[in-house]
């Protein structure tokens, strides 16, 4: 502290000493800034040096060149075209593709188990509640990448292989009326084809391109605003005149009409898997790996996913269902009116942050051979490259972008459902 | 006395009957509980169909499970001898006892040390878990269990831990020497101490300002991004060279000028005298104990740990090295200081974006670039580092929440006590936010514990990794995988459904609303 000596109190004109930067309040701050600017500023000196140094005694350069070489490398799944040939870049991207598809279907397949599991948890039944919590507790407590490998050891270990189906007294048959084949090379299930697909050329017969599926998604995309349209239609109505117009034949033929419409201006069959040979031909190849990931990480979230919906349904007080009761609502319209709606605002934050953490954790994919994009740019790109500091921070750079959109779509909603508190 | 008009008249009243049967007991229980709809009635047919079909399926192969063995076609020639058809092989677990719990390269002679350190740990641990029933005396030993768990674990000389204790309670004794010291030998300490420090920080400064220019010439001019980040650091480089000297006199006069009652003097000599002590004293007085009264036990590199001992050494160190660094990110991130609030809100937003396997890849390959080119920071420091860092950030998130969430009043309050602002945060601000933080800073503990395991993907021989490589991939054991993958699932339930059940049970001790 510095002391009075030399100014007499009540001289508004304190000479300036040095040591006030450090102890009056009002210089305090800059100070401490300008101290962690420099200590950054050197920080960075340090680690750049020892960088540029390394990478000189490596004989190695910051290059991004090598996305643009061929990869050499094949990889099993492939949602767009590739193939041993293409860049490195493409095949990151083949990877991109990957992690978003198990990271897709995990979540969806995840909600389910968790919304479930949480409201059976509440259930008065007892040994229902009894069960779902033994299924959170289990889950919860032991790492993910232990119920991966668990899965992945049932796919190869305990699945029949092809050649078990062969034979005049095969050891394993297929299920479902014959259709889908699950092998330890993964499953086997029929596939949707169009004999008069766009993508058809005079040799190849049936076959399904992108232009077909563009094609059934615009059916189902009219018919949801169509379906949309009725349902204002009929609230409309409900307000004019009291009643609600029956709908829901109209709802129907709304989602199938069309859809129908055009599968059959495309003529779908299926193709069924059929064993030639040593393994399985036709349909589509579902793979272990997949298999593996997608079904540990809905599990394993879906048991964190169970415990956020209970706690978002025992947030409502039970006034509320009271109040509903008094009014006169019969259980499931409390449910569905009262309840659900202000029990989302509470579930749905916590639920997008383990989508996310679905996202992250599909990174996993790697201790089972998924090729998705830590698998190829982070995996395989990494160990024939040698560049490891490029291919880490595109692989982060993926990661950070994905989370930076969803925690966006976060904020929009949060702001949305916010209560509008007066 | 009234004539008697009716024949009977009751004076005591009659025993309650007992319910109907339908109306007590389990009866009545199973009724409301397990058949009280239709929807319920089959959902509990249901649920005991599911159970039924599970035990029928698990309990044999588990109780025709064969302990001893000495591999996977032995245990199955003993089934089929039995004439069994199902069974586990848990032999295995009792031939790799040691791999999984140790790792393949720990020394065997010296399997008693991880687990006296371990057995050590629950002890040292009880004093800080449950504080309201063991007197704090016994927090001492908890301070001092660092030392001996890293003696015990990594072995050496016992001076070495001996000595870094001596040198951190010597640096207490300093501190507390200059904080008394006469005004005139402060004084002269101030002018010493202020002058070394700014010679010794001008010239770091120099320093950094020649790399930066050393850096900003190597980048090269291969395309308009790579002249800017040049350029950027050939500004920075300037700015460095401009302040150099004017930092270093600064700080020296700060120091200087501070004799008379600050602070800075002590802080920064004591900083000084552990540097030294660390630096210069540690090595030469170790060995020369060690020479004299030589206890030294069997030195294993990091390297050889391995096992579910590797997922503890890895959960307690990280999780304890967290917290204070979650703490100080999240009290950076409520700063009023832009860029101390930019740089928090920038770590931490960025390691919350990223997997943990990348941070394990960057620990792997990537942070050897970023080091001294001869230094050598062995794979299981560089993971400490990364997993504590990934941890801090989720930590620091929490107890952001639980800042958040005190009322303005408290801060208010501090602030009209006269406190100031380390004051207030630890007395006031800290202890209640730290209370409300407890449960989610738990969650991130057990998150962290759970995620140990993916070391086994940058090849180290956690247990999974045990399992994994030495294990199904031996002759004896190949691809057995339910037995191992149970037993590593079963441990890791039981550390981390401890944990959260403590949590909740510090919860319910915490809460001090009304009930």
């Amino acid at each position: 502290m510095t002391t009075m000596t030399d100014s007499p109190v009540g001289t508004p004109t304190e000479s300036f000493r040095l040591s006030m930067l450090l102890n009056d309040t009002r210089y305090r701050s800059l100070t401490f800034q300008f101290i962690a600017l420099v200590a950054i500023i050197a920080f960075m000196a340090f680690v750049g040096g020892n960088l540029v140094r390394n990478l000189a005694e490596a004989g190695l350069n910051i290059s991004y060149q090598f996305l643009y070489e061929p990869a050499g490398y094949d990889i099993n799944q492939r949602p767009i075209e590739y193939d041993s040939q293409s860049s490195h870049g493409r095949a990151a991207i083949v990877g991109l593709l990957n992690t978003l598809i198990v990271a897709f279907l995990a979540c969806i397949t995840a909600t389910v188990f968790g919304v479930v599991a949480g409201v059976l948890r509440l259930s008065n039944n007892w040994i229902v509640a009894k069960l779902m919590s033994f299924y959170v507790e289990i889950f919860r407590n032991v790492p993910v990448l232990i119920w991966i490998l668990i899965i992945f050891s049932i796919m190869i270990n305990a699945l029949p292989g092809p050649r078990e189906f062969r034979g005049d007294t095969p050891t394993a048959s297929m299920s479902f009326f014959d259709t889908v084949a699950f092998t330890n090379r993964g499953v086997f299930a029929p596939a949707p084809q169009f004999n008069n697909s766009f993508a058809a050329t005079a040799e190849s017969g049936a076959t399904s391109g992108t232009m077909d599926w563009l094609l059934v998604i615009a059916a189902l995309l009219l018919s949801f605003f169509v379906a949309r349209a009725i349902g204002t239609w009929a609230s409309k109505t409900q307000e004019s005149t009291g009643n609600r117009p029956t709908t829901w034949y109209l709802t129907l033929a709304t989602w199938v009409v069309p859809v129908g419409l055009v599968l059959m201006f495309l003529g779908l069959t299926w193709n069924v898997p059929e064993l030639r040979g040593f393994n399985f031909s036709g349909g589509m190849q579902v793979r272990g790996s997949l298999i593996a990931l997608w079904f540990a990480l809905a599990i394993y979230t879906g048991a964190f996913i169970a415990e956020n919906v209970r706690a978002g349904i025992l947030a409502i007080s039970k006034g509320q269902t009271e109040a509903a009761g008094a009014l006169g609502l019969r259980p499931n319209r409390i449910m569905s009116l009262v309840v659900l709606p202000q029990a989302l605002r509470v579930i749905i934050p916590p639920l997008i942050s383990q989508y996310l953490n679905i996202t992250k954790n599909s990174s996993l994919a790697i201790a089972v051979g998924y090729m998705d994009v830590t698998g190829t740019l982070g995996g395989i790109t990494l160990l024939q490259t040698g560049r490891a500091i490029e291919t880490i921070l595109l692989l982060m750079l993926f990661y950070l972008t994905v989370s930076l959109l969803i925690s966006a779509v976060m904020n929009v909603f949060n702001n949305r459902m916010k209560l509008k508190e007066r | 006395m009234a004539e008697k008009t009716v024949s009977f008249v009751r004076h005591d009243q009659i025993p309650p009957s007992p319910p109907p049967a339908s109306e007590t007991g389990p009866l009545k229980w199973a009724r409301e509980n397990l058949f009280s709809g239709w929807v319920n009635t089959i959902l509990t047919v249901l649920a005991i169909y599911f159970i039924a079909r599970f035990v029928f399926f698990a309990f044999p192969w588990f109780w025709n499970g064969v302990w001893d063995a000495g591999s996977i076609k032995e245990c199955r020639d003993i089934l089929t001898a039995a004439g069994k058809s199902t069974g586990a092989c848990f032999a295995v677990l009792v031939d790799r006892w040691d791999h999984l719990l140790f790792g393949f390269k720990y020394p065997a002679t010296e399997y008693w040390r991880p687990t006296v350190a371990f057995i050590l740990l629950l002890v040292a641990a009880a004093p800080a878990l449950f504080y309201k029933y063991i007197p704090s005396k016994f927090l001492l030993f908890t301070a001092l269990y660092p030392f001996i768990a890293f003696w015990l674990v990594w072995g050496g000389s016992l001076w070495v831990p001996v000595t870094i204790l001596a040198a951190i309670i010597a640096t207490g004794l300093v501190f507390r020497l200059v904080e008394g010291l006469d005004f005139n030998l402060r004084r002269v300490l101030a002018g010493v101490v202020g002058l070394v420090s700014a010679l010794g920080l001008a010239y770091l400064l120099y320093q950094g300002a020649t790399e930066l220019w050393f850096i900003s010439n190597s980048i090269g001019t291969g395309g308009i991004f790579t002249v800017i980040v040049s350029l950027l650091f050939k500004a920075a480089s300037v700015f460095m060279f401009v302040f150099f000297i004017p930092m270093g006199i600064f700080v020296g006069y700060a120091i200087y000028d501070d004799a008379e009652g600050g602070g800075l003097v002590t802080i920064v000599t004591t900083l000084f005298a552990l540097y030294a002590m660390l630096a210069f004293a540690l090595g030469p007085v170790s060995t020369f104990i060690n020479n004299i009264i030589p206890i030294e036990l069997l030195a294993v590199p990091s390297r050889d740990m391995g096992g579910y001992m590797l997922s503890l050494i890895l959960g307690a160190v990280c999780v304890s090295l967290s917290i204070p660094l979650g703490i100080l990110l999240a009290l950076g991130r409520q700063s009023t200081m832009p860029l101390i609030k930019g740089v928090c809100v920038v770590f931490i937003e960025f390691i919350r974006g990223v997997p943990l396997i990348t941070l394990l890849f960057v620990a792997n390959v990537m942070l050897a670039y970023f080091m001294p080119p001869q230094s050598n920071f062995d794979l299981i420091l560089r993971v400490i580092i990364m997993i504590t860092m990934f941890s801090a950030a989720y930590i620091a998130e929490v107890i952001r929440g639980g800042l958040a969430a005190l009322p303005k009043g408290q801060y208010e309050a501090a602030d009209s006590l006269g406190l100031n602002y380390t004051q207030a945060t630890r007395l006031i601000i800290l202890p209640q936010a730290l209370k409300i933080s407890i449960p989610g800073i738990v969650n991130v503990a057990v998150g962290l514990f759970k995620d140990t395991t993916l070391v086994s993907v940058i090849s180290m021989f956690d247990i999974v990794g045990m399992i994994r490589g030495p294990i199904q991939q031996s002759t004896d054991w190949i691809s057995i995988y339910w037995e191992v993958y149970l037993f590593a699932a079963l441990v890791f339930f039981i550390v981390c459904y401890s944990i959260s059940q403590y949590s909740q049970w510090l919860e319910r001790e915490l809460r001090t609303d009304h009930r």
